[in-house]
Order: structure tokens, then sequence, then C-alpha cells
């Protein structure tokens, strides 16, 4: 069985996103840029499929910059078995990496796809479900457990009241949520091995889909600023102060 | 504008999230509203009477029961044809159909709005909230998620709704419903809490957690919740996780007890209306969020201000 993996460069989860003095956006000059965490998750789980037996072969996407490539290799030093790189010059929209990954699909045909369940530079959650409406595929939304049978997978998923187990029939979609599993550090001898692993170069011109972006950003700002309040000394002044606010009763 | 309410609902009653939602869909136009389930009609009778709404498409089937998106997508897709926008709570549910359901309307969808700027300007938060977007769509037809803690709740009462049924699209075969462990708890929910007690990993433990946080909840008649760091050391289940990835609250009083702050965390839970931090850590930036903070030993701490309360 072979396993799609879409993955997303974007800022480090570690930075602190300054937006642009012109509003136009978040400043990405000259900050440290790394795979999205929840995509990480999902490479993890497409190889540990294929240590476990699985999954026969690993493949891993990405559609945005050039830069984008050394995403890629991260996850080939974390084990996948090759890459594809769709450069775009414009921005492409959930909605047109969605269309992009339906046209993989067609020409890699894989059984299952992986995604992470949201991007933390737009936080938008939309293209693992986008993908599956477009394929007509079953969607696993926010996947804490994934097991495959012959026939399928049962996955558990994160909702808001606790959990859910739902069964799905192949081909699906799987998006990882947090506790799917703990990705791998790549090893300085896998992340030597990657350089040799193959790269294909795709420009998204090529899949002759409208991209056209459906969303245009007007402004960015800082959210209002919620200004730090007072230390209290102990309890007894905390509780005071709670009884002056009306908090306590 | 036409717009299409998802309700969200727990099989008997309307939940808060779709008032809100119904709250957004009122600045943009009418307001018709759809239930799916099965044996859903005491709910389609609870939402036919929110304030201002018009019809109230019902689709009760066997196979809507666990409200599977790929069943339930093209039920909406259907009713789109005569709306101009969907709108779904930004919970788990509404976050799976509605990306769904635009792929499938070859809509942009605008998850998680803040605000209604225009019928076609919308703002939204990015990056965990430190930036809020403004972004303005050129789709003819609107799929949209609500954030809500953005919106006030509509009057669940006073309202004349049509109920109308509507057929089922049927069984796609694409998922089945295995089971689901949905922690019962006579505690309010999260999204909906007037006060929530919070724990992190400087807890130690489930027990510790138990022990030092529930009792101070029951003092404040508190919601409980937890930062990421906690529910993945496995001290709380995971719909406690306050944060970007997990709920966002907005309740009148938070009181986050051992958390430090980490900047996805505080995308959960900073409209708080007052933020009270108990930590060890002076400099841990929960405390420049916090309207009153107090540095020391939690252990110390929490039983003292639960048994002073």
């Amino acid at each position: 069985m072979k396993v799609l993996v879409p993955i997303k460069r974007v800022l480090d989860y570690n930075v602190k996103p300054r937006v642009k003095a012109d509003g136009s956006g978040i400043d990405l000059a000259n900050v440290k840029m790394s795979m999205n965490p929840f995509d990480e998750i999902a490479v993890e789980e497409a190889i540990r499929l294929k240590e476990g037996g699985v999954a026969s072969e690993v493949v891993v996407v990405s559609i945005g910059e050039p830069k984008a490539q050394d995403t890629l290799r991260t996850a080939l030093a974390m084990g996948a078995d090759r890459a594809i790189l769709v450069t775009s010059e414009q921005r492409v929209e959930p909605l047109g990496i969605a269309k992009i990954l339906r046209a993989i699909v067609a020409e890699e045909q894989p059984q299952l796809v992986i995604l992470g369940k949201q991007a933390i530079d737009d936080d938008n959650n939309q293209t693992g479900q986008m993908l599956a409406g477009l394929l007509a595929w079953g969607q696993a939304t926010f996947a804490s457990k994934v097991e495959i049978t012959p026939d399928g997978l049962t996955v558990t998923r994160e909702v808001d009241g606790g959990l859910e187990t739902d069964r799905y029939p192949f081909p699906a979609i799987v998006t990882a949520d947090l506790r799917l599993n703990e990705p791998r550090y790549a090893s300085l001898p896998n992340i030597m091995k990657a350089k040799a692993k193959p790269m294909a170069q795709r420009a998204a011109v090529e899949f002759a889909l409208d991209l056209t972006p459906r969303l245009k950003t007007i402004g960015v700002a800082e959210p209002a600023a919620r200004k730090g309040g007072v230390k209290v000394a102990d309890v007894d002044e905390l509780v005071m102060k709670l009884h002056a606010m009306g908090i306590a009763k | 504008m036409k717009t299409l309410v998802w309700v969200e609902h727990d099989g008997t009653a309307v939940r808060d999230a779709t008032l809100r939602t119904v709250t957004a869909a009122s600045l943009l136009g009418e307001v018709h509203l759809l239930v799916v389930g099965h044996g859903v009609g005491g709910v389609a009778q609870a939402a036919a009477g929110i304030a201002g709404v018009g019809v109230v498409h019902v689709a009760d089937d066997v196979e809507y029961a666990h409200l599977l998106a790929e069943n339930v997508a093209p039920l909406v897709v259907e009713l789109m044809g005569r709306h101009d926008a969907f709108l779904a709570p930004a919970t788990t549910s509404g976050k799976a159909l509605a990306p769904r359901v635009a792929a499938l309307l070859d809509v942009m969808q605008i998850s998680d709005i803040l605000s209604v700027e225009g019928e076609d300007t919308f703002t939204r938060p990015i990056y965990a909230g430190n930036a809020i977007a403004t972004v303005r769509t050129s789709d003819v037809k609107k799929v949209l998620t609500v954030r809500g803690t953005a919106f006030e709740k509509a009057a669940s009462d006073g309202g004349t709704g049509r109920i109308e049924t509507v057929e089922s699209t049927g069984d796609k075969g694409l998922s089945t419903f295995v089971g689901q462990e949905i922690a019962a708890s006579s505690r309010p929910e999260l999204t909906s809490a007037r006060v929530i007690v919070a724990g992190g990993r400087a807890l130690g433990s489930g027990e510790r957690f138990a022990e030092l946080i529930e009792p101070l909840a029951d003092r404040l008649g508190a919601g409980v919740g937890a930062s990421r760091a906690a529910v993945d050391a496995g001290y709380v289940p995971n719909d406690y996780q306050i944060g970007q990835t997990g709920k966002i609250v907005a309740p009148e009083v938070y009181v986050a007890v051992g958390i430090s702050g980490a900047i996805q965390h505080l995308a959960g839970m900073k409209d708080s209306k007052t933020i009270i931090a108990i930590n060890k850590d002076e400099d841990a930036p929960i405390f420049q969020v916090a309207d009153l903070g107090l540095v020391g030993d939690l252990f110390e701490i929490v039983p003292e201000l639960t048994r002073k309360l």
C-alpha cells in the first residue's frame, strides 16, 4: 500500500509571529521556517506504517515556493522514500492545494493520504477535508489512533466531547491530531542519506487547474493587546481582590 | 442573502455554539437552519424557537445518527442550491463538515470568523491568534465557520421558525460509526462555562490534578480545562485541552494553575474577561496576560485558596 503525505513549510512554531508594519501580512524574512508540526506527525505515522510492513512506499509532497524542498528533505531524512515538489509563484489556497493533490493522487494512486489537521500559520483546518470531498473518499479527521486492517482502517478521532471511533474502507484520508504519535528526529546519517533520495520537481501551472485565489487579504493587524495586571503578595490578598471584583462571594 | 446555519446539538438540545452562529448569520441576511440526525424532532422544535429564524430544514434518518461528514455533506450541498451562505460553528463537527461542503461547491471556505465586516468581508485569526486578518471573498456562495466566543448568543426563544422535512441523501458507504467515549460530567461545558479552572503540567500527575483542581472548580462552580502539556502527560482526557488546536474559550473568569502560557495556550483563552494566574515562575508568559497573578508553590496556594474562598 502506498501512502501519500502532503506537507507544508511554515514559520517555526517557537518563533513569535510579527505583523509587518504595512499590515500586509506576517514578516517571514530571515526567520526560522520548519515543517508544520501536524505534518511531522503525519509523516511519522506513514513511516511507522512502512516499518510495520503495512505501507510499501511513503511519498511526500509539498506545494509552494522552491524552498519547500528543505522541508521535503526533512521528511526524507525521517524516512519517507521519495518527494514531489510542486512550485508555485502565486499563493495557493487550501482549495487550490486540494485540487493539485487530487491530480497527484490520480497519478500516484495511493490507498491512504495522511495530512496534518491544520497548518499553524493560516490555521485553516481545511485541506484534508477538501481533498476527501473532491475524491469522494472517507475523511478520518483529527486522528489520535489509526489501526489498519486488510479491508480498511479504524480511526479514533478527537472530538469536542471526547473520542469517537469510526471505520473507513480504502482509499481514505486521515488528518493527524497532536496525540497520534511523537515524531522522530532525523539522525545525521539519515540526513546525509536523504540527499540521495529522489525528488521530482513540478510547476503548479503544469496541472492546468484554475488556482486563482478566491480570498483577498485586505489587511493583517495585531490583536488588541491585553495589558498585564498586578501581582498579589499572597492568597489573602488574592481572595480580597476576588471579592472586590465580585468573582468570589 | 439567504443563510443556512448548521445546528449543533446533542440529540436532545441545541448547543450554545448554534445560537452564536445564528447571530453571525443574522448579520448577513435571512437565517434558515439545518437540523440533521436521527430522532431529532425535539431538536427541530427547539431550533424553530430561536429568535429570528425562518425555515428549519430537518433531515431525520438513521444514516445521520452519528453525523458523519461523508453522509451529511451531500445533503448540505443540495440545500445550498437555494441558499447563499453556509455557516457552521467552529466545533469539531463543524470543522469536519464545512470544508468538505466547500470543496463540493468549489468555494474557498473562511474558517473561524471573528466578525462580519460586510457581505463578503470577514476577520479571522491567523498564527494562533497572534494576528487578525481581514479577508474578502470573491466566491458567490460563502462557506464560513464561526468562532463562538466572538459572537453573542441569539435568544433561544420567541422564534417562529417553520419546520420543513428534507429527504435523506442516504449512506455514501465511506464511513461507519464504531463507538465513542464521551465523558459524562456534571460540570459546565468549557465553551459555555462562566468560570474555568485550568491546570498545567506543573501539577505533576493525574491524581494531583484531581486533588487540587477539582475542589477549587467545585468552589467556583467552574468548568475544568487543561494545557496541552497536561493532556499529553495523560493527567486528563483530550477534551480538556484549551488552546490553538483545542477548545477556544472566553469565560468571565479563567484561573490558570501551573500553566506557563505558551502562545498556543494563550490562543485559546486570552479573550477571557478576567485571567488569574498561579505559577512558581515569576517570568512565566501567563503573567503578561493575567489580571491577577500570584507567584508561588501551587501545591500550597491552591488548597489555601480553595479553603479561603
